[in-house]
């Protein structure tokens, strides 16, 4: 298993390759850190001189930890609440506690966001693609409107719409973050309770409203 | 000089950073006749709105390179777009005062009205309401009551035995010219037949179909239909928002065509308006038919299931055709509400005197051009030519007229064929493909010029081509149909 800054650097890779290209990290005061020598000799890395490379047999695991990070900030904002100013300071610790298999369930808890809460995007995972069963479906805090069940309730928790235009309607309708939603009716189109109102919306804008369930 | 800025304004604090450029902008902000705080003009340009921003552009000439560029800056600080913060932020302020002053029940109970509304947006039991609607608002009381109980009533005992010939014993004897007799009097005369069809079947008809939609209108039940039809009408590139045009279409396609601004974008606009212009016969349209299909119930089942085809198979055509942003369905659904009577009469009166503001010069215009064409000869010549494509529909050489007619208004067109009905000239069958054929045939004058408007001249007038083939093959294609399998209904 990876040390706990060893993943920070691999981290710090992948934010490097996903911004400015592949640009090679600089090393900077860490140059005799043990923990890029574990990289180095797993493969992950390459270093020369004053920089550090990522190669791709690291690419993928700088990918997950990145996914680590990320969903722990969801997690943290969505479901335990933590203010903003705290996140960073607290995902830094939180992320490290999941590993393979429980970032996963997180991932599936947090109804799969597709971006952390500063609007970065989260690398998708092997849950992200599978159809989940109407039975076996686990329980989730936070979901899209259009995965619940008729009769939920919560609050909404964010959007994430395809484009500008998109969180414009849902604005425009007052679908915003704190506000309590329910779901009346999903067929032939999607009911919502919203405040006082009541609204009816399509699918995709239904599953672009991110639910925190109140049970 | 600038007002001074009202001090005593419920302000909403926004954080830090949005704060301090709302400063900063608000010092740049120097040109006059703003009728808004600096304040509001700041909030506004960061939520780009493009009014806000072309104002300010003007008014601030050289100044506004620097106001744009501290616009991007304050952006580049938030990872959300700025309107998305602003918006939230009032919802913030919103719900504290709300929540100050008022107090909801825990679980309140679900009413009567709220169990209708369910049982209306419920697919299962809101398909039999729907019908319930459309038979006893739309074929009863328009079809039945006002286009036959009250057109006979206006027609027979007040124009045909009162006023036409009263009026024409008036004309004929003042005017010695043959020439404005005819004009005036004659078979096609502005009065015997433009005021005649506007007071005596169009008023009534148009009348009652305003009455019953300004009720539906009314209670809320259009968005509940919107929200039942929304997955069907994506298919045919529309939204749910749009069953309001085209069931207004039902009453008057012109006016409908005008109300298809209130749908989002461009594709969705033009769809309807080749829908309206072919599939949906409007209420003086439908009277006429009604009364013609009177009788033979299987050709009326016959010609509904065609217009029916026909709107839904263009409908997808165009829509895979067609390029442009997929149309996204939302749209509030208010409380159920009993309509009041007073808003009713209030409504169908502005439509009706809207209604005949447009229309009634149009009927006018409509009767002196085919006066116009009569003597000068001109229609001869295109009935002659309209015989062609008539006969090729299986039907005798009387009904190009209808036909031609049915240009100016549709509703001529099809009180034509009633006459040729009347006259025993036309079997079930030819009934039938002559209804169908003139149901999808040009939109009446109006509409043609409504099309133009609204959508501008080469699409008004390539859809006008494209229905008059359209119309004559779908017309083709149902008389070959019932004749090779030997049907007669």
């Amino acid at each position: 298993m990876l040390s706990e800054h060893a993943e920070e650097i691999l981290e710090a890779l992948a934010v490097q390759m996903e911004e400015q290209g592949k640009k090679p990290l600089d090393l900077g005061m860490g140059r005799d850190d043990p923990a890029i020598e574990e990289l180095v000799k797993l493969g992950y890395i390459r270093k020369d001189v004053d920089h550090i490379h990522l190669l791709d047999k690291g690419k993928s695991e700088a990918q997950k930890a990145l996914r680590r990070h990320r969903l722990a900030e969801r997690l943290l904002v969505d479901v335990l609440d933590v203010k903003d100013k705290a996140i960073n300071e607290v995902s830094c610790k939180f992320e490290h506690l999941l590993h393979e298999g429980v970032e996963d369930n997180v991932c599936i808890v947090l109804g799969h966001p597709k971006v952390c809460p500063h609007g970065k995007p989260i690398p998708p995972g092997k849950c992200c693609g599978v159809k989940e069963n109407k039975k076996g479906r686990l329980m989730k805090f936070v979901s899209p409107l259009s995965e619940l069940e008729v009769k939920d309730k919560g609050e909404v928790a964010y959007l994430h719409a395809k484009d500008n235009s998109q969180m414009q309607k849902l604005m425009s309708i007052g679908v915003l973050p704190g506000m309590s939603v329910g779901l009346l009716q999903r067929f032939p189109s999607y009911v919502l309770q919203l405040g006082q109102s009541q609204f009816a919306v399509d699918k995709e804008l239904a599953a672009s409203i991110y639910v925190r369930l109140i049970k | 000089m600038s007002k001074p800025e009202p001090k005593n304004s419920c302000n909403i604090g926004y954080s830090d950073i949005i704060e301090v450029y709302i400063s900063k902008i608000e010092a740049l902000l120097q040109g006059s006749g703003y009728k808004i705080t600096k304040r509001s003009l700041a909030l506004l340009l960061f939520q780009e709105d493009e009014e806000i921003l072309k104002l300010v552009k003007e008014r601030e000439g050289e100044r506004f390179p620097e106001i744009d560029k501290l616009i991007q800056e304050v952006k580049t600080r938030y990872p959300q777009p700025l309107n998305y913060l602003i918006s939230l932020r009032r919802q913030q302020e919103a719900s504290a005062i709300s929540s100050r002053v008022m107090i909801f029940q825990k679980n309140p109970l679900i009413t009567f009205r709220e169990r209708l509304s369910r049982i209306m947006m419920n697919p299962f039991t809101g398909t039999p309401i729907l019908l319930f609607v459309l038979y006893y608002g739309l074929y009863q009381f328009v079809g039945v009551w006002g286009a036959g109980t009250l057109v006979d009533f206006l027609e027979d005992h007040i124009f045909i035995t009162h006023i036409n010939p009263w009026v024409t014993n008036l004309v004929n004897s003042t005017i010695p010219f043959k020439l404005i007799q005819d004009l005036l009097v004659g078979e096609y005369g502005v009065i015997t037949l433009g005021v005649r069809y506007a007071f005596a079947i169009i008023l009534p008809i148009v009348a009652t179909f305003f009455f019953a939609f300004a009720i539906v209108e009314d209670t809320g039940y259009l968005p509940r239909l919107a929200m039942l039809v929304d997955q069907l009408f994506k298919r045919i590139g529309l939204s749910g928002r749009a069953v309001i045009p085209l069931v207004l279409g039902f009453g008057c396609d012109t006016m409908a065509t005008m109300v298809t601004r209130t749908l989002p974008t461009k594709r969705e606009r033009i769809i309807a308006t080749l829908l309206l212009a072919l599939a949906i016969p409007c209420s003086a349209q439908m009277g006429v038919i009604f009364a013609l299909l009177e009788g033979t119930p299987l050709g009326l089942a016959v010609w509904l299931g065609v217009i029916i085809l026909v709107f839904l198979l263009v409908g997808f055509l165009a829509a895979k055709i067609m390029p442009g942003e997929l149309p996204t369905f939302y749209m509030e659904i208010p409380p159920l509400r009993l309509p009041q009577l007073s808003n009713v009469l209030r409504k169908t009166w502005s439509r009706l005197s809207w209604y005949f503001k447009e229309i009634l010069p149009l009927f006018i215009f409509a009767s002196l051009l085919i006066w116009l064409g009569q003597i000068t000869g001109i229609f001869n010549i295109l009935v002659k030519f309209l015989e062609h494509p008539v006969r090729a529909l299986g039907l005798p050489d009387q009904a190009a007229v209808a036909f031609l007619f049915g240009f100016f208004r549709r509703d001529y067109g099809a009180a034509g064929l009633y006459d040729l009905k009347k006259a025993g000239l036309l079997s079930s069958n030819q009934i039938v493909v002559s209804c169908i054929t003139l149901t999808l045939f040009l939109p009446c004058i109006a509409q043609l010029l409504m099309n133009v408007k609204e959508r501008g001249i080469k699409m008004g007038i390539g859809m006008s081509v494209f229905i008059l083939f359209f119309s004559f093959s779908i017309g083709y294609l149902v008389n070959l149909i019932l004749t090779v399998l030997r049907v007669s209904l």
